[in-house]
């Protein structure tokens, strides 16, 4: 077997007022079903290793974690390596639930963007409020940046971490790049 | 002559000249300098020609409301046309060049059309150019378009980048006047998200031009004071250079930030539109004083009273030496008395009022002993490109010449307009305020936001509120009221500052100076300074039965020019009323439409510019491609290989190659794109008999079928192969344009209508790379690779098996969409490439070459296989493709089922598929039509059929087509006759479709 091959391969850039880095593989399982039914979060957190997040929340902790997608929809993170064993172990244990998991792991590219000025970045591209005090670490939003779907949460106040569908890394990548282009600090959540 | 004064401007700064051109002339300015003033100052007074007439025309007024002087600016990659010279800010090497003439600005031959305007009036192209109809398209439209114009359109390409940014908050001010200063205080003592916007480079507005006192203080004190109080708030965004542009349903609203157009070439974006989510916004947004409507008053040196003043007062820039002032206010007479301290000469006013008592400025003004004539208007101006003279007459009569004066400049103020488009953009209604005649915003009637209770607020001057006092006032109630809205609350002590007071005259509404000008008078008389509309049309408007103000507007274009009649609507409509013995809130006002002043249409696209203007989708071999000779072709939002080129080989042979060689030997397609949905669930193949006209319920686990699917119309609108991974769940395949509508599609019937089925709907499309292994050699190259079993006997055709090849796991499909042997092999994404590779390597001794989509569709082509898009085009069901062995007949009902049950859709004569085989072996045109004998209603050839997909095929060595026909699969053997659009005629024969190995033997090895 080879070794897995991101998108872009790692990509970074920092010459901007932010670095962007692409980060993995991370592993991603989309899982499926009524979040109302004990077994199904119970089998969700067992996979995730962090306790279930609220609605538009995400609990992270090192790969582990689980994302709030929709009411009846989690994203489930862990090592790339582990996602396989991880998504048998909870196919196996919702056998009898009405559920769908899938290994999303392959069709994601993720990214980090990183600094003081990493709100600006992506309140340029993603219609969302990036007030420090709106859009605080543990929320997560499924949005869009510029033309491409994606969804984001802040790793700390400093970092967010996207992900979006494979295919568009590259524009994604290039188009984070000029949101943090040289000389486009906006000044507007921090007084420049 | 216009020129600058020794007593220096408050906002140039005489310490950094600067050096311009205009019209490659070399001129000098400084920093702080509008274009406008720096052209003044280098007494620069001719600066375009109009529209229409190619009247030669200076600049009017001071700010963004300029009708006349707009220019093109720099070159190359930041060449622009129609800038206003007033909104433009000076820097170090500007250049700018005048529009509308030729061939130069002072000498124009267009200007031929002034001589001409009594046969031009409102009107005269509708009239003149109707007939003969041909003649417009190829003689009028060019001739009219060629004389027309005002800038050029740029050739080169934008050099500078753009952005958006998405920005929230309780209370957005537009306007950084004294209003919006005041209001972006109180509302941000209450401790709300503010955001404050001013379009020019400096804050207060026009206040400090106009003087007075504020609370006990000087108005530039009081700026000082307010932003250093603003700028301490961190709840509190300032920022200049940045109008608000529009605004929108749910407190949206745009702001058109212009950072680098007063220093091009700074690093980072040129423009940022601000898309503004505001719970509350304040329209601070000041007011336009009115020209008056008398004959030349488009003469360059005739501006608005307040222009002359800011040039004054801001720029320390005269108009003129001998400036004579004409009004119907009081407002002025601040210009008459600015001139005289500046030590200029105001030789009379002309008030067109008959007052009382000589009250406040009209005193001071007699005090400095400037003549005053009352009751007075202007007959004329005297001069060309210049200004060189005024004849007086009475208001009240018909301009009998009482007295000549000369000057070199008229200052002209018809009262103040209140700047009420942000207002009105959402609906926000206008109330006819007398007292001031101008429409104000009726704070009754705001735009209203989705529960029912208004979001702008209008305050200040943008409100009709004219002295300072009342300006201040109005503001802070504004922002108070808005704070209340928020459910906020102000902290007790904070109090409206107070300002000093003016003893005033009421206004006179004057629309037509003198009152009864006769049609010589009224014909020179301009409303619209661009578009070249005068009183006179505005009345042959009214004359000709276009009584509806918003038809009158389209008749004459007045209002309708680059600065969207800022200047002349409220004449215009004015005269309008005049004409139709109406009252002017009777007529109404056109509609207020963003953006306010014009904004960038790069600003707009954004970030979305060369490699980034739309996402294009990438494989995980798609590096692979670039770097092997691929010829890309869109497919959705895709890049897909057309051809792989080797060397100096042409497309068409790269395709030839990859036919014969898959056909032959071996050949590997990136089939990667195809949509990949997995359904699952206990009603999860009663859902599927739903979507597709097949039946996936009884697909036994391990196996594949092809499918159809239609919309409720019975219409085709995807195919693709179905497995059955497990009793519970299914795999869809869709088209690679198919994935995410067909995965929408089927989200859409789930949570409307079948909401109650078990069925969870997950694309995994992205998740795997899939590579189609075709041709004679496939088995001999996945057998190379090694891992499992491929046999025809442990997986059969039309089945598929996971299991390992070369150490990767896959997913093994033995499905074909060329005839050949085929296996599409899906293995995880991150290691597409790795097993592409490893197929490249073990392919090699077997003639494995990658293939493209178009010898993908030549495969397909040569064995009738129907492609979504070519055979169909939203108007073609399964029945007419011949597809009716896969629709089920066992089931109730699918999606389409009823519709294909209408009697059109059962009609007989619907064209059907066939094949077509031309008589001498050559390629049928794509989308030709067969005729028939006879021509239809409209004098047509009578068409019997269509060609859907044609292609040289190699393999046969003989064009290769399919086609829809009238009665087609009855008429085999016929010839039909395709005209070309190459004047040849094509004859073809009516054949089976399936051109190559019709048994399938080929597949089922």
């Amino acid at each position: 077997m080879s070794k897995p091959v991101t998108a872009l391969g790692g990509a970074s850039d920092a010459t901007g007022i932010a670095t962007v880095t692409e980060m993995g593989p991370m592993g991603m399982i989309t899982l499926r079903g009524d979040l109302s039914v004990k077994a199904v979060t119970k089998a969700a957190v067992a996979a995730g290793g962090v306790t279930m997040p609220d609605q538009r929340m995400c609990n992270t902790e090192g790969a582990g974690g689980i994302a709030w997608m929709s009411p009846d929809e989690l994203l489930i993170m862990c090592d790339y390596e582990h996602v396989h064993a991880k998504l048998a172990d909870l196919q196996g244990k919702l056998a009898k639930e009405h559920a769908l998991a899938v290994n999303v792991s392959d069709a994601r590219a993720v990214f980090r963007v990183s600094g003081p000025h990493t709100r600006e970045v992506i309140a340029k591209l993603a219609p969302v409020d990036m007030h420090p005090g709106s859009f605080t670490p543990g929320m997560f939003r499924r949005t869009r940046f510029a033309q491409v779907a994606a969804a984001f949460w802040m790793v700390d106040d400093q970092t967010a971490q996207i992900i979006c569908f494979r295919s568009v890394a590259q524009y994604l990548f290039n188009t984070l790049n000029m949101a943090a282009q040289d000389g486009s600090l906006v000044g507007h959540f921090s007084k420049a | 002559m216009s020129t600058r004064l020794a007593n220096k401007g408050r906002l140039v700064d005489t310490s950094k000249p600067l050096s311009f051109t205009f019209n490659g002339k070399n001129l000098r300015g400084y920093a702080g300098d509008t274009l406008a003033s720096a052209l003044l100052a280098n007494d620069q007074m001719l600066m375009g020609r109009s529209f229409k007439y190619h009247r030669p025309r200076g600049v009017v007024a001071s700010g963004a409301e300029e009708p006349n002087a707009l220019v093109n600016l720099g070159r190359e990659g930041r060449f622009e046309p129609n800038q206003r010279v007033t909104t433009t800010s000076l820097f170090d090497g500007l250049e700018a060049t005048s529009q509308n003439h030729w061939p130069s600005l002072e000498f124009d031959v267009g200007a031929v059309n002034a001589r001409l305007s009594k046969f031009l009036p409102a009107g005269f192209y509708y009239k003149t150019f109707m007939y003969p109809r041909a003649f417009w398209k190829h003689v009028y439209e060019p001739v009219i378009r060629h004389s027309a114009g005002l800038g050029k359109a740029p050739k080169a390409r934008d050099v500078d980048t753009y952005e958006h940014f998405y920005a929230f908050c309780d209370v957005l001010v537009v306007g950084g006047g004294v209003a919006g200063l005041q209001a972006a205080l109180t509302a941000g003592r209450s401790g709300a998200r503010v955001i404050l916007l001013e379009q020019t480079d400096h804050w207060g507005g026009r206040a400090p031009v106009d003087g007075g006192q504020i609370n006990g203080g000087t108005v530039d004190a009081y700026i000082a004071e307010t932003l250093d109080a603003l700028r301490s708030m961190d709840n509190v965004e300032l920022r200049l250079r940045t109008m608000g542009a529009g605004v929108y349903d749910h407190g949206y609203a745009l702001g058109y930030e212009q950072l680098s157009d007063h220093a091009p070439g700074t690093p980072g974006p040129r423009h940022r539109l601000w898309r503004i989510r505001a719970a509350q916004i304040i329209t601070a947004t000041g007011a336009i004083e009115r020209p008056l409507s008398f004959a030349g008053n488009d003469i360059p040196g005739v501006m608005l009273a307040s222009a002359v003043r800011d040039y004054v007062v801001n720029y320390g820039v005269s108009v003129g030496d001998r400036t004579v002032v004409v009004t119907n206010n009081d407002n002025a007479y601040l210009t008459a008395i600015a001139l005289k301290h500046a030590g200029l000469d105001v030789p009379v006013i002309l008030d067109a009022r008959v007052l009382p008592e000589d009250l406040g400025l009209v005193a001071q003004a007699k005090a400095l002993g400037i003549r005053v004539m009352m009751g007075h208007a202007i007959a004329s101006v005297k001069g060309g490109k210049r200004v060189t003279g005024v004849t007086v007459c009475a208001q009240a009569g018909e301009g009998a010449v009482l007295e000549e004066i000369p000057c070199d400049a008229v200052a002209m103020s018809g009262g103040w307009s209140p700047v009420v488009h942000l207002w009105s953009h959402c609906g926000g209604k206008l109330r006819w305020d007398t007292a001031h005649a101008c429409f104000s915003p009726d704070a009754d009637n705001p735009p209203k936001g989705a529960d029912g209770m208004g979001f702008v607020t209008a305050a200040g001057a943008a409100s009709g509120m004219f002295a300072l006092d009342d300006v201040l006032n109005d503001a802070h109630v504004a922002a108070e009221g808005v704070v209340t809205c928020l459910d906020m609350k102000l902290p007790k002590d904070v109090a409206a500052p107070k300002a000093e007071r003016r003893e005033e005259s009421p206004l006179a509404p004057v629309w037509m100076m003198p009152q009864g000008a006769p049609a010589k008078l009224r014909e020179k008389a301009w409303l619209d300074y661009q578009n070249d509309v005068k009183v006179s049309d505005v009345r042959l408007a009214a004359q000709e039965g276009f009584v509806s103000v918003e038809h009158a507007k389209r008749y004459t274009t007045l209002g309708m020019a680059t600065d969207q009649g800022k200047l002349s609507n409220i004449n215009g409509l004015a005269t309008l009323a005049g004409a139709l013995d109406a009252e002017i809130p009777a007529v109404g006002t056109t509609t207020f439409r963003p953006p306010y002043h014009p904004i960038s249409l790069a600003s707009i696209a954004g970030e979305a510019k060369n490699d980034i203007f739309q996402p294009i989708r990438r494989t995980p071999m798609h590096d692979w491609h670039e770097a092997n000779g691929a010829e890309f072709e869109p497919v959705g939002q895709w890049r897909r290989p057309y051809a792989f080129k080797r060397g100096m080989e042409s497309t068409h042979d790269a395709v030839m190659r990859e036919v014969k060689n898959t056909r032959e030997k071996l050949g590997l397609l990136d089939a990667s794109t195809l949509g990949k949905l997995i359904v699952k669930g206990p009603d999860a193949g009663k859902f599927l008999d739903m979507m597709y006209t097949n039946m996936m319920s009884t697909l036994k686990v391990g196996k594949c079928r092809y499918g159809l699917m239609c919309s409720e119309n019975g219409f085709l609108i995807d195919d693709g192969v179905v497995a059955r991974i497990d009793e519970d769940t299914w795999l869809c395949h869709t088209t690679t344009g198919g994935a995410e509508s067909i995965h929408a599609h089927m989200e859409e019937w789930l949570q409307t209508e079948w909401w109650d089925w078990k069925v969870y709907v997950a694309n995994v499309t992205e998740q795997y790379a899939q590579v189609a292994v075709v041709g004679p050699n496939a088995r001999k190259a996945l057998e190379k690779l090694g891992g499992m079993d491929v046999s025809k006997e442990a997986l059969g055709f039309m089945e598929w098996v996971d299991g390992t090849l070369g150490g990767f796991p896959v997913r093994v499909y033995r499905i074909s969409f060329s005839g050949e042997l085929s296996y599409e092999i899906a293995v995880d994404a991150s290691h597409g490439q790795a097993f592409w590779d490893a197929l490249m390597a073990v392919g090699a001794d077997l003639g494995a070459m990658p293939y493209g989509t178009e010898c993908l569709h030549i495969l397909r082509a040569e064995k009738g296989f129907i492609m979504i898009g070519d055979e169909t085009d939203g108007t073609v069901i399964p029945q007419d493709l011949g597809l009716n062995w896969a629709i089920s007949k066992k089931k109730e009902d699918y999606l389409g089922k009823r519709a294909q049950e209408r009697s059109h859709m059962t009609d007989p004569s619907r064209w059907k598929l066939v094949g077509l085989e031309t008589t001498d072996r050559s390629t049928l045109p794509d989308g030709a039509y067969a005729v028939a004998e006879g021509t239809n209603e409209n004098g047509q050839r009578n068409m019997i059929g269509r060609v859907t997909s044609t292609y040289h095929s190699p393999t046969l060595d003989r064009g290769v087509a399919m086609g829809l026909v009238l009665n087609g699969p009855d008429r085999m053997g016929e010839v039909l006759t395709f005209p070309g659009t190459d004047g040849k005629e094509y004859q073809a024969k009516i054949v089976n479709p399936v051109f190559y190995d019709p048994d399938g033997e080929k597949q089922n090895v």
